[in-house]
């Protein structure tokens, strides 16, 4: 066991937090969470900025261990989170590099990594959420294209993205596995129509899109006609292995914002607040550990991440919205001003147990596939 | 960084697991019929000492194997996967300081808090145990006397303590998984219904989150990531425990089913070293500290 870098790793993070420290400076003033065009420009414009000085690629092509240094010296350094690219360089796009054609590669992934081109994910339907196989949004074969109708929910970004990660059922006679097809559809094409939804914590994050006869040619399917779960299972675990790894390093910042808010608040002075963050000190060291071991395990193993991302989304779900409730205790009644900095942030961690797989969707996919306990009916 | 086990890791690990198995798979658990004065069986005590798992970190010209904390966290997780009782992390603690500790020769005991565990049995005491008063012991595994004044606890025992609640989180965890995939009710195992299987599924939670930290901690040797090490580790043996027991249902509330003894083990661990305030307030004083 052994939590020392190599020389190389150590002149990588040297260099890019020289870098960090360079550029950071000139960025302009974040856009506000509810102007997502402006978010949409900001964010690609920083994606842009790390592809001109080489770090576009490191999401992907990187060893796993200079991602993670990656992603720790850039929350560090306070710079722009992923934001409105997130589907495309976390889990759309490592799925086309993992199981895409060269053509498709070539098609999609270069205008990703400049900040080009963003993408949605179109999984979630209004009667198909945590049982996503059940999924109705037809696609009917005709010549080249295909004819999409139906209608996806809760799709983060859809009104700013270019592309969408669409789940499609091409056969409906098959076993509902079976029958599901994995396409890029380009939100320019005729016939779709998205509507924002405001979340509980009032910003328009993500959207319904109704789709009536959308033409997406055939040439956009990711992987086999009908064999489109098996891709979609390397999509989650991309989006449930590593997308949150620098959301731990954010978590122990803010953590130490609150000790110093609790100092100079006087509720540093409150036995049971102070026990409490001391607590929340140890949950988020345990699970930076628990990164750097399942970043070391996949580092040994190679490839696509395994369900050992179940474990830590179950448990840092968990922590993220204790350590605003933390937060919320630290700040008194302040808590219920939202000009106050971590009261939207509270809210938004509400959301943490659901995205992305509910905890009790998680709990089943532990107790299934790494305990060996009996499938649910 | 490479934060796996490495091979001799590994074979150090299967060799301890080899040689408790065979003790305490070898009716062992008799020693609860010993109750309540239970006795340290001297020739097992001794064979600990020849596996080197109390001379361990001692230089190998002191007759030692000269590893460190990483190993001596495995060895001591295995341990307390095993239940073996006595005061293991005090007798390894002695080695290199009391005669016949590293070897198993010598079974030494330690105020630990203001507790004692194993004064009667120990041949030596440390620092001392002036005015203990003996105490009836929930662990009818672990004697226990108090004492007066309050000892100031090493970080490298917080982490030993930590490395066997570990173990017990992993061992009442893989219990609770082994008694749902094979007793049934309503006509299938009780691992099909979610009530159980999501108990089971955040025990093995814990128990990864728990060995993350205590490894790691053994890696830095850090006492703030020891004391980290130590909540989540106290938490994933207490909870664990409980949550095997709810498991068993009625056989886990009986004295027969080995259940409870995990649990009341973890109780008697989880009040060594001041216990879990010490560990938040250090935890949260060093909040400070990195804010500065
Ligand atoms: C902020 C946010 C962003 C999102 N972004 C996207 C996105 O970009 N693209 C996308 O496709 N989707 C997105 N989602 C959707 C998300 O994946 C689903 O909300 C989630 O999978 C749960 O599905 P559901 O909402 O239909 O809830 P339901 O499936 O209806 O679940 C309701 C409750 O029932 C429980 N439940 C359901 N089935 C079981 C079971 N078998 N056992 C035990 N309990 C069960 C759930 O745990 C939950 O508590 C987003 C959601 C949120 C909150």
């Amino acid at each position: 066991m052994d939590l020392s870098y190599t020389a190389e790793e150590d002149e990588f993070r040297a260099r890019l937090r020289e870098w960090l420290g360079k550029v950071l400076p000139t960025l302009p003033a974040k856009p506000s969470p509810d102007d997502w065009p402006g978010r949409r420009a900001y964010d690609c414009g920083w994606q842009r900025m790390l592809y001109d000085a080489g770090y576009g690629h490191v999401h992907w092509d990187a060893s796993p261990t200079t991602r993670l240094i990656f992603l720790e010296e850039t929350e560090k350094a306070g710079a722009p989170y992923v934001g409105a690219n997130f589907v495309g360089l976390l889990h759309a796009g490592p799925t086309i590099a993992a199981e895409g054609t060269p053509e498709q590669r070539e098609r999609w992934l270069p205008p990703v990594l400049r900040g080009d081109e963003v993408w949605c994910q179109g999984f979630s339907e209004p009667d198909a959420g945590s049982d996503l196989a059940s999924l109705r949004t037809r696609a009917l074969r005709d010549g080249d294209d295909y004819v999409v109708s139906g209608s996806k929910i809760w799709t983060s970004h859809a009104e700013v993205a270019d592309w969408c990660e669409l789940l499609v059922r091409t056969d409906p006679a098959a076993p509902k596995h079976r029958g599901i097809s994995w396409l890029a559809m380009p939100m320019s094409a005729a016939g779709i129509t998205v509507r924002p939804l405001r979340t509980l914590a009032g910003s328009a994050e993500f959207a319904e899109v109704f789709l009536d006869e959308v033409r997406v040619p055939v040439g956009n399917r990711v992987g086999d006609e009908n064999d489109g779960w098996r891709v979609t299972m390397v999509t989650l675990s991309f989006e449930r292995g590593t997308a949150f790894v620098g959301e731990v390093v954010a978590c122990r910042r803010v953590l130490g914002e609150l000790a110093v808010e609790a100092r100079r608040n006087g509720r540093w002075d409150d036995p049971g607040i102070r026990r409490q963050l001391g607590r929340l000190n140890a949950e988020f060291r345990a699970l930076w550990r628990l990164t750097q071991w399942n970043v070391s395990e996949a580092e040994a193993s190679g490839g696509v991440p395994g369900v050992g991302g179940s474990v830590f989304k179950l448990r840092y779900s968990h922590a993220r919205q204790e350590l605003y409730d933390a937060a919320a205790d630290v700040l008194g009644p302040d808590s219920l001003d939202l000009e106050r900095p971590w009261v939207l942030d509270r809210l938004s961690s509400l959301s943490y147990t659901i995205a992305a797989g509910t905890s009790q969707i998680q709990q089943n996919i532990v107790a299934e596939r790494i305990l060996g306990l009996p499938k649910g009916r | 960084m490479r934060f796996q086990l490495t091979g001799e890791q590994k074979a150090l690990r299967a060799a301890v697991r080899g040689v408790v198995g065979r003790w305490s798979g070898a009716g062992r658990w008799g020693l609860v019929a010993q109750f309540p004065a239970p006795l340290i069986d001297r020739g097992f005590w001794g064979a600990l000492g020849e596996l080197g798992v109390f001379s361990l970190r001692l230089p190998e010209v002191d007759g030692g194997a000269g590893l460190g904390l990483p190993e001596a966290v495995l060895v001591f997780e295995e341990l307390g996967w095993a239940l073996v009782p006595g005061p293991l992390v005090a007798t390894h603690l002695a080695a290199g300081v009391v005669p016949g500790a590293a070897t198993g020769e010598t079974v030494v005991a330690a105020a630990d808090g203001s507790l004692v565990e194993w004064l009667d049995e120990a041949d030596v005491v440390l620092p001392g145990a002036e005015g203990a008063v003996a105490l009836r012991s929930v662990d009818p595994l672990t004697p226990l006397h108090r004492v007066p004044a309050a000892a100031r606890t090493d970080p490298v025992a917080v982490l030993l303590t930590a490395a066997e609640q570990l173990g017990t989180a992993a061992r009442v965890c893989a219990l609770a998984v082994q008694h749902a995939r094979t007793r049934e009710q309503f006509g299938q195992a009780i691992g099909g219904f979610q009530a159980v299987k999501h108990l089971c599924a955040r025990s093995l939670v814990r128990v990864e989150v728990a060995r993350a930290a205590v490894y790691a901690a053994a890696v830095t040797g850090d006492a703030v990531d020891i004391a980290a090490a130590r909540l989540l580790a106290d938490e994933a043996a207490l909870r664990g425990a409980r949550d095997c027991l709810q498991v068993h249902g009625g056989m886990g509330f009986t004295w027969e089913s080995e259940v409870h003894l995990h649990l009341k083990r973890a109780w008697v661990r989880a009040r060594r070293g001041g216990g879990d305030t010490e560990s938040e307030e250090v935890l949260a004083a060093d909040l400070l500290a990195q804010a500065g």
